[in-house]
């Protein structure tokens, strides 16, 4: 076993993580670590080989891979400490980590810990869907794995349901291999995943998208035979008489992601409901002092350059911590109505300027954005059109906070 | 006549409202940067596109190594240029921004590595 002490301690050599690290060492911290479970840094980047990253940037389209090797590189210059292979197993509230290695056993002891620990996928489980359990079913994912990193086709005729991003771009790798993809379903009324992806994953090849839908029964043997997909209603009940059958080899699910959050329950981390991923401060601090956290293991991003960004502003807030001990406490709450589905930070100080980032519940056209203290309006942001999809960044400028009372961000209609 | 379009340019995926007189476009409404009109004028005489895949990589570590196309081709040449670059192999080490296919089938667009991967030793 090994023990020893750090500054900082940077669970997961992902985006987030990465751009984290580097920033941290940027601002003079320089006794830090990264622990990364698999075997290359990178995270899922590695295996998002379209391109469209780094636009906002790096001002220019990169594929995932080269994106995170940008960063890599970074990590590689900065000579910062990292370790591949290593799981971290426990946090615990007073910032010891226990992590597992080929070499063995890792106890670390650190003044500040960062969860960059990305997010995982919705399965069948999740969304319950009823019938069979032949082989053939896979998460999108799952599915971009066995195709972009192992060299596995895993079907040739596909069903995909959920128009989640990594569902529409592996609609579009599945067709590019070889696969036939029958169409792709969706239970809301709206696509879930971004209208430029519809787009250029779907409408290019001809693969049909069916809102409103869902997969009632599965059918098949030893290997999926078939689906039976049916229309639901504004209560997302079966319509009856709408079924039909589809006959398919595999069923991918893109049904959205989950923070990935078991070592923050340990470490007595508090979760918010809405996002999945920890309550944070301008600061991006959970409740328990000296735990941040940031990117996907926060809230799901639309896309990576914001992962990069929110964990930059992390590390910055992470080195004032570390050098200062304490930050500056932040007693102003962010409450939303029922328009809005999440919010980051969802607490802030009123000394500084911050950034919020928030998605809406549903499509919303026509109105505007309102951020209200003390029943007044402090700021108010006109909008055409807003989408679930897409994150959206409202600047609150420290001049306009009045009082400590909570600031309320809602949506009027016009 | 109007015709719509999503912008892909970016991801805002802008709603591009077109008033088409013929072949012209007499107004473009909708878009948040100037990039749509552009993008808009290109859909209507030739729509482009790019797109990445993967080829077998020969001694490396990894079966597989990514690459992408450095400029947009026409859209009916995706299949084709998807044929050409699936008959490829590399040979390991490999590094970002190798190419792979030159000016591939003369459409202006190289094909590139977009990963590192060593030799497996």
């Amino acid at each position: 076993m090994t023990a020893i002490h750090k500054e900082a301690v940077i669970v997961g050599g992902g985006p987030g993580g990465l751009a984290a690290a580097v920033k941290l060492k940027q601002q003079g911290i320089t006794d830090i670590i990264i622990l990364e479970r698999e075997k290359q840094l990178g995270g899922i980047l590695r295996q998002c080989i379209h391109d469209g990253f780094g636009l906002t940037r790096f001002g220019e389209t990169l594929s995932g891979p080269e994106y995170a090797q940008r960063f890599i590189d970074l990590v590689e210059q900065e000579k910062i400490e990292y370790r591949t292979d290593t799981t971290v197993l426990s946090i615990s509230p007073e910032k010891h980590l226990t992590a597992v290695s080929p070499q063995g056993l890792l106890e670390i002891d650190s003044a500040a810990v960062i969860l960059t620990t990305g997010c995982r996928e919705r399965t069948r489980g999740s969304v319950a869907i009823p019938g069979e359990r032949p082989a053939g079913i896979y998460t999108a994912g799952v599915a971009q794995t066995y195709l972009n990193l192992k060299n596995i086709m895993v079907g040739k005729k596909v069903v995909i349901l959920g128009s989640g991003d990594i569902g529409l771009i592996m609609a579009r790798r599945f067709t590019l291999e070889g696969a036939k993809v029958e169409a792709v379903f969706e239970l809301q009324p709206y696509p879930g995943g971004l209208a430029r992806n519809v787009e250029q994953c779907l409408n290019d090849f001809d693969i049909p998208l069916y809102l409103s839908h869902t997969i009632t029964d599965i059918i098949g043997g030893a290997r999926l035979e078939a689906v039976i997909v049916s229309e639901v209603d504004e209560q997302k009940r079966v319509k009856p008489g709408t079924s039909r059958r589809i006959e398919c080899d595999t069923l991918i699910l893109s049904v959205g992601l989950i923070p990935e959050n078991e070592l923050s329950a340990g470490a007595s981390v508090a979760l918010d409901p809405r996002t999945g991923g920890a309550y944070v401060d301008e600061n991006f601090m959970t409740g328990v002092e000296g735990i941040f956290a940031a990117g996907n293991a926060l809230h799901v991003h639309d896309l990576v350059d914001f992962v990069s960004l929110e964990a930059e502003k992390l590390a910055e807030a992470a080195a004032k911590f570390i050098r200062r001990g304490k930050l500056p406490v932040c007693g102003i709450k962010l409450v939303t109505d029922k328009n809005i589905g999440h919010i980051i930070p969802q607490s802030i100080s009123g000394t500084k300027d911050v950034t919020l980032t928030l998605r809406v519940g549903r499509p919303l056209t026509g109105g505007a954005l309102k951020l209200q203290q003390d029943h007044q309006d402090l700021l108010s942001q006109k909008f055409i059109k807003l989408v679930p999809a897409e994150m959206i960044e409202i600047k609150l400028a420290k001049e306009l906070i009045k009082s400590t009372s909570e600031i309320k961000v809602v949506i009027a209609h016009e | 006549m109007n015709r719509r379009f999503t912008c892909i340019v970016c991801p805002n995926g802008c709603e591009i409202t077109a008033e088409l007189d013929g072949g012209k476009i007499v107004s473009v409404a909708g878009a948040r940067c100037k990039k749509g009109g552009a993008y808009v004028r290109q859909e209507l005489t030739c729509p482009r596109r790019t797109f990445s895949t993967s080829i077998i990589l020969e001694g490396g570590k990894l079966p597989l190594v990514s690459v992408r196309l450095t400029k947009p081709i026409p859209k009916e040449k995706i299949f084709a240029v998807n044929e050409l670059i699936h008959r490829q192999k590399a040979q390991a080490p490999v590094r970002i921004g190798q190419i792979v296919l030159e000016n591939v089938l003369g459409l202006g667009s190289d094909v590139i590595i977009t990963k590192n991967a060593d030799r497996l030793s």
